[in-house]
């Protein structure tokens, strides 16, 4: 079921990239061109350029989905991602402009003269961004599952092809018109749609719906299983079934007409039961489906279950408000800027920017809890986004819909993951491998393949909640580093070593067992689900405690250090040529 | 059951714990144990004094000192009184003064007797004798180490006399930092700006043609030539940004256009993420004014070429001609500094002077073939002036 909308949207979106990146330099031959390539990059263009390399498949895919999944409760995702920028603003984006790091181990190494120091904040990075690039493989893996119709593994491999080939031949190097163009790119392909979905599908208001009423299927709605799944039927209903449903088998082609009685039913895996417009959508056994007023609960639900909400809402608001300042791929766009004063410039566009896009998953989760019922049997509810435009309109208007989709969703992963990939390959050859362009290129050769195989193993946990782990972990290892490092005197290398150490490796330890499932009820899912809430004090207690423990491990001069952080740069620098 | 095992156990440590301490004094001779452990402290306390005679820095070296003399407290002083101590209160601290200054004017060891430690809790402090000693750089007495004790032997005299000749030599080593660092400084200072006389002469001449012919054109050259010379003399800070050097050498092709007209042909590629990096200032006009001179002016045209990308951690930039070339002997003459050309010469040692030797020029070039001269230029580093990656290296080696 190859759909060639999607597929000219990943095609035109590559070729589109490749095309602004041969641009990428500003190239001048007459007098006039000159001041204008050498001026430095407007407020507006750098801020599209940090937004276009945020949104990631997160943002694109999985905001929408963990809200049509979980409920209302998980948008505090993306609140989070888009006021992340108002600490970033408030915080770090002008100080960290004006001491002139880019990266995190140039600022732990420059602030606090300690080579250790720099090497444990190298494999931080590390860290961050692989738990950063799995979601984008996962997501690729979906969207290209759904476009093409093809196994799993092909998106992801795709992806890791096409982004590791790309760094490691030396093209695409995260330039600022790429990016900026990305950023437009993602807005139109979520918000064309958007539109017109609410333009075409008529339905009641949500709140009229009776709170318990199971979902509807509004048309005849085609549910494929990828794994074995148990469905509760709640009234007798005739379906057709392509694959095994409880024990018996009916052909692939044509299918089979089957009498669902109410009670649960056994489906294997690659099996396709298309139900009648209608019908109540059956739920999945052993889980009881989400009503409506649970639905609309404004506090987050893990796993779509109410486990200390109030507590877990908190921990997402304390990774991503403070994770958006340590991720290494988005702190190397704020050199761009010429000065303090413009990279907070930038920030502020950052955060409207940022808003802008995110009132359309938020429109669109809803959307898709009304009309596609089916995500929540087949457990993709990650593709709602890919899935809408199919079933609102038809025709031309559906490719064209779904070009937009998938190549803005195409455009989210390839813009983010060759940040990540960036950032990883230059932390490794660095620090690690020896520096040279070479080293540069087997770094990003390596971490490409290892993500890309990594990527295939994490299929089916939820993009959002992979990124809100790359969150917690930049949260409590980075932040408090750079809040401290920029805001008080007193903090020594013996504290911040520590304080990294414990803080990062707690909350990697928390994310590294919810991951192979322990914790799944009660105040340890709240510990290893959103390790945030308690591994970002954790870590800051230790960095202040420790420094306070350890006056003897200051750094030398750190009053000069704190000038260069927060002096305006006219005081320190001549005024040069003005611009004419 | 359990207590069997335990005991076990427990019997098991204590015959490892016991075959360590045997195996550890049959390998490790006691001479060499105790040579390894004054070497060892020693070398926990030289980072420290290479900062100077400075509370800051002595107050790091006193605790490795103090457990080097294994005395009950140690003082560091100088003319101006005591600048830092360890184990030793504020009482006796100023006790010492005297002391401080008798034994920096002898300028030999001095035994304190209980005459100059006579403290208002008589004999039950534990501080009532001494050891003065001198610390003394290039030949003078610069300030003085004092150990304390409840008694001064001859033997604690001896090893005094052996650490603050440790530390003056630490001292020297301190002094040696700080007169080289400045030693570059002044390097740079006497590198920095030197507007080359051909240039001026040329300019100068170029707008002289013009007074008659096109008055407007000509003033606006030497609008040109005043803010050109204004930004070169202009002395106050060692760092410009990649920008404001691009529009420098903006004004500079302006006043060589004067001269070329359409025969010159320049093709700037610069990314933007490199504009804000911070380069010395005037590192790329001499460079693009060498491409004039020797590409453009013996043939009377041509074309340069100045691009700057960014590489990740460095910006990569590089100016090409496509003129005669060079011979590459000739050019190495040039870049020691041996022959007249000294604009390449300057910019590369003001380079290696600021970044570190891999960051020196590398020119390409061959006779007919163009010349290319590139740099690259980390884009963060300290502003004390070497990169942080040459900091890391130096302080792991």
């Amino acid at each position: 079921m190859t759909d060639s909308g999607a597929v000219i949207g990943v095609v035109a979106v590559t070729l589109a990239t490749a095309a602004v990146g041969s641009r990428g330099l500003r190239v001048s031959r007459t007098r006039d061109d000159f001041l204008v390539a050498a001026r430095q990059v407007p407020s507006t263009l750098n801020a599209a350029a940090i937004s276009g390399e945020y949104l990631s498949a997160a943002s694109f895919l999985g905001v929408a989905g963990l809200a049509m999944a979980d409920g209302v409760g998980a948008l505090w995702y993306a609140v989070g991602y888009a006021a992340g920028y108002l600490v970033l603003l408030a915080v770090v984006a002008a100080p960290l402009r004006r001491f002139g790091a880019y990266t995190i181990p140039d600022f732990a190494e420059g602030r606090l003269d300690s080579p250790l120091l720099r090497k444990v904040a190298t494999g931080f990075v590390l860290v961050i961004c692989a738990f950063y690039l799995l979601p984008q493989m996962e997501g690729a893996g979906e969207t290209l599952q759904v476009a093409f119709g093809g196994p799993y593994w092909i998106g992801v491999v795709v992806l890791g092809v096409v982004v590791t080939g790309a760094i490691a031949s030396g093209g695409m190097k995260g330039i600022t018109f790429v990016q900026s163009f990305e950023f437009w790119l993602k807005l139109v392909a979520i918000a064309l749609p958007a539109l017109a979905l609410v333009a075409v599908f008529h339905h009641p208001p949500l709140d009229s719906v009776a709170g318990t009423a199971p979902s509807v299927f509004p048309r005849a709605t085609t549910v494929r299983f990828a794994s074995p799944t148990g469905i509760d039927v709640s009234k007798q209903v005739s379906v057709v079934v392509e694959g095994v449903l409880d024990g018996s088998s009916y052909p692939a082609s044509g299918g089979g007409h089957v009498e669902l009685s109410a009670g649960v039913h056994q489906v294997a895996s690659r099996t396709s039961i298309t139900f009648p417009p209608g019908s109540a959508a059956p739920t999945l056994g052993g889980a009881a489906a989400l009503t409506n007023r649970e639905w609309l609960s404004p506090l987050l639900r893990l796993g779509g279950r109410s486990i200390h909400p109030l507590a877990a809402t908190y921990g997402i608001i304390l990774a991503t408000f403070l994770g958006a300042l340590g991720l290494p791929h988005i702190l190397v766009r704020f050199y761009t800027n010429p000065d303090g004063q413009t990279a907070r410039r930038t920030t502020a566009i950052v955060v409207v920017l940022l808003s802008c896009f995110y009132v359309w998953p938020a429109l669109l989760a809803l959307l898709g809890r009304l009309e596609a019922p089916g995500l929540y049997l087949s457990k993709s509810t990650d593709t709602v986004v890919l899935i809408l435009p199919r079933l609102a309109v038809a025709g031309t208007a559906e490719r064209i819909l779904s070009a937009l989709v998938a190549g803005g969703a195409f455009a989210a992963f390839l813009s983010t993951s060759s940040g990540l990939l960036i950032a990883t390959a230059g932390a490794l050859s660095h620090d690690i491998l020896g520096k040279g362009v070479r080293a540069f290129r087997w770094s990003a050769l390596g971490a490409g393949i290892a993500v890309t195989a990594a990527g295939l193993a994490v299929q089916g946990t939820s993009i959002n909640v992979l990124v809100g782990w790359a969150f917690a972990i930049a949260a409590s290892s980075f932040c408090p580093l750079l809040i401290l490092g920029i805001w008080w005197t007193r903090l020594t290398r013996i504290g911040a070593l520590v304080g990294l150490l414990l803080g990062g490796g707690a909350a990697s330890g928390a994310v590294i067992a919810a991951m192979a499932g322990a914790g799944r009820t009660g105040w340890p899912a709240i510990m290893l689900q959103v390790p945030a809430i308690w591994t970002v004090p954790l870590a800051f207690a230790t960095m202040v405690g420790l420094s306070l423990l350890t006056p003897r491990a200051l750094p030398a001069d750190v009053m000069g250090k704190l000038r260069a952080l927060h002096l305006p740069e006219g005081v320190l620098r001549r005024p040069g040529i003005a611009e004419r | 059951m359990l207590w069997a095992v335990l005991a076990v156990a427990v019997a098991a440590l204590a015959g490892v714990g016991a075959y360590a301490r045997w195996a550890s004094r049959r390998l490790v001779t006691p001479g060499e144990r105790g040579s390894y452990q004054a070497l060892s402290i020693a070398n926990q306390a030289a980072p420290a004094l290479r900062g100077g005679l400075t509370p800051d820095a002595m107050g790091r070296a006193l605790g490795p000192l103090r457990s080097l003399l294994s005395t009950g407290g140690v003082v560091v002083g100088d003319a101006g009184g005591v600048i830092a101590s360890d184990g030793v209160d504020s009482e006796h601290c100023k006790l010492l003064e005297d002391a401080l200054r008798s034994v920096m004017e002898a300028g030999r060891p001095q035994l304190l007797s209980g005459e100059e430690l006579r403290c208002d809790h008589l004999g039950s402090c534990g501080l009532n004798a001494g050891v003065a000693v001198p610390l003394q750089v290039d030949g003078r007495v610069v300030g003085a180490l004092i150990a304390v004790d409840s008694s001064a032997s001859p033997g604690l005299l001896r090893l005094c006399g052996e650490v603050a000749k440790f530390v003056s030599t630490q001292l020297e080593l301190a002094e040696l930092d700080l007169s080289r660092r400045r030693a570059v400084q002044a390097e740079l200072q006497f590198l920095r700006a030197q507007i080359s006389p051909h240039f001026v002469y040329n300019a100068l001449t170029a707008i002289e043609s013009f007074i008659r012919t096109d008055p407007d054109r000509a003033r606006e050259l030497l609008v040109s030539f005043a803010e050109f010379t204004r930004y070169s003399f202009a002395s106050h800070a060692q760092y410009t940004n990649l920008a404001d050097e691009l529009r420098l050498v903006d004004i500079y092709l302006e006043l060589e256009r004067a001269r070329f007209g359409s025969r010159l042909g320049v093709t700037l590629r610069v990314a933007p993420e490199v504009l804000s990096v911070r380069v010395p200032s005037l590192i790329l006009q001499p460079v693009v004014e060498n491409a004039v001179r020797h590409g453009i002016e013996p043939k009377g045209k041509g074309r340069i070429r100045i691009e700057a990308v960014d590489t990740g951690a460095t910006a990569l930039i590089s100016v090409e001609d496509d003129g005669g070339g060079v011979d590459p002997r000739h050019l190495e003459r040039a870049l020691a500094g041996v022959t007249t050309s000294v604009g390449l010469h300057n910019v590369d040692e003001r380079l290696r002077a600021t970044f570190g030797d891999e960051h020196g020029l590398v020119i390409e070039t061959a006779p007919g073939a163009g010349t290319k001269v590139s740099f690259s230029v980390p884009k963060f580093w300290s502003a004390s002036g070497r990169s942080a990656s040459t900091q890391s290296r130096v302080g792991t080696t």
